[in-house]
């Protein structure tokens, strides 16, 4: 196997994966159960990824500069504080948190 | 042109690609807000791309090789993913290097079932929006109220990501990482902040609150014991069992 092997065929698998939901019956989605489950499921991952790119580093759970920095994004969420200025206090907060405090 | 809150079925018929939207001024304020989300989710995140870019070269691809990655794959889990086992393993771990690939990107799969009914039917617009189907693109359109400020949220991200992510990431593999490592600049804890963001306005049920807990504790637990994408899959089961028993639902 050469490494354009490798590119060619994981990105042609990649490209499968995403294009296959798009396969999924559209009368089976109107039904009630299938449409919650495909409404939760988008739900579930990214809340997942949230978690993920909260904690995890590599295979471990940490805790870093980026909870703070969630939890600054939050507290400003929660005064609908507009969303381009929460991002990018979070980013301040972890890249000012990482300035002073070097791991 | 079209108002804002018509029926979905109506609006099928005013389809939306972009040369079709109206002039800005004819959009209701979410469609704006579709618009500029989008957009700041595509800069902050196109970062990434010379990150990516310079690390693939690091890992032995060529320049065009690490461009073919992000023009035909266009999954930044998955790329990452590829690269790294490439790093470590070299092309002897070609088949876990695809398996790991394979890993992150399915839940690309999973994100457009739920896309499919938002864009609508169309081969060539399912096509197109196939390809731009990652979790950005995914939240932004789920984060906004009505069926077309949806679909500007998901073509805007999507286009957006995918030529910043493309350029980056030729910059970054043609004269490296200029940005160095951009937790620096805290941009991990801004892309955990943006979908923390995306979804939460959306969550006013008590079926979607639990059910997002949930998964994000799963994940986070399950860290350690998987493989790198299979905590979110394990997390999607949350919303399989809790969606089939309508636990915590309305009653129809």
């Amino acid at each position: 196997m050469t490494l354009w092997n490798i590119i060619l065929l994981a990105s042609i698998i990649g490209v499968a994966l995403k294009l296959a939901g798009y396969l999924v019956p559209q009368s089976l989605l109107e039904k009630p159960t299938p449409a919650r489950i495909s409404n939760l499921l988008t739900v579930a991952l990214l809340a997942a990824l949230v978690g993920v790119q909260t904690f995890a580093s590599d295979s471990q759970v940490v805790i870093d500069a980026r909870v703070p920095a969630v939890m600054v994004a939050a507290g400003l969420f929660a005064i609908r504080a507009p969303f381009i200025v929460v991002i990018i206090s979070a980013a301040l907060v972890a890249a000012l948190i990482r300035l002073f405090f070097p791991v | 042109m079209v108002p804002p809150r018509l029926p979905v079925l109506l609006q099928l018929s005013f389809t939306v690609s972009s040369s079709e939207l109206p002039a800005t001024a004819e959009r209701g304020p979410e469609d704006r807000a579709a618009f500029r989300t989008g957009l700041s989710v595509a800069l902050a995140v196109s970062a990434y791309g010379i990150s990516f870019g310079a690390l693939s070269v690091a890992a032995g691809l060529d320049v065009w090789q690490t461009c073919v990655l992000s023009l035909l794959m266009f999954s930044g889990g998955s790329q990452f993913a590829l690269i790294g086992v490439i790093a470590s393993g070299g092309v002897a771990a070609g088949p876990a290097a695809i398996a790991a690939s394979a890993l992150l990107g399915s839940r690309n799969g999973l994100y457009a079932i739920r896309m499919a009914p938002i864009i609508g039917p169309g081969f060539f617009r399912r096509l197109a929006a196939g390809w731009l189907t990652i979790d950005e693109s995914t939240a932004v359109a789920t984060a906004q109220p009505t069926i077309r400020s949806q679909r500007i949220g998901f073509w805007v991200t999507g286009v957006g990501i995918f030529v910043g992510w493309n350029i980056m990431t030729l910059v970054g593999a043609l004269i490296g990482d200029l940005l160095g490592d951009v937790r620096q600049y805290g941009l991990d804890a801004a892309a955990a902040a943006a979908f923390l963001g995306l979804r939460w306005p959306r969550l006013k049920e008590l079926q979607p609150v639990i059910v997002a807990i949930a998964a994000a504790v799963v994940a986070t637990v399950l860290t350690p014991a998987l493989p790198p994408g299979l905590p979110i899959l394990a997390a999607a089961l949350v919303a399989v069992v809790v969606g089939a028993f309508n636990w915590w639902g309305k009653r129809a």
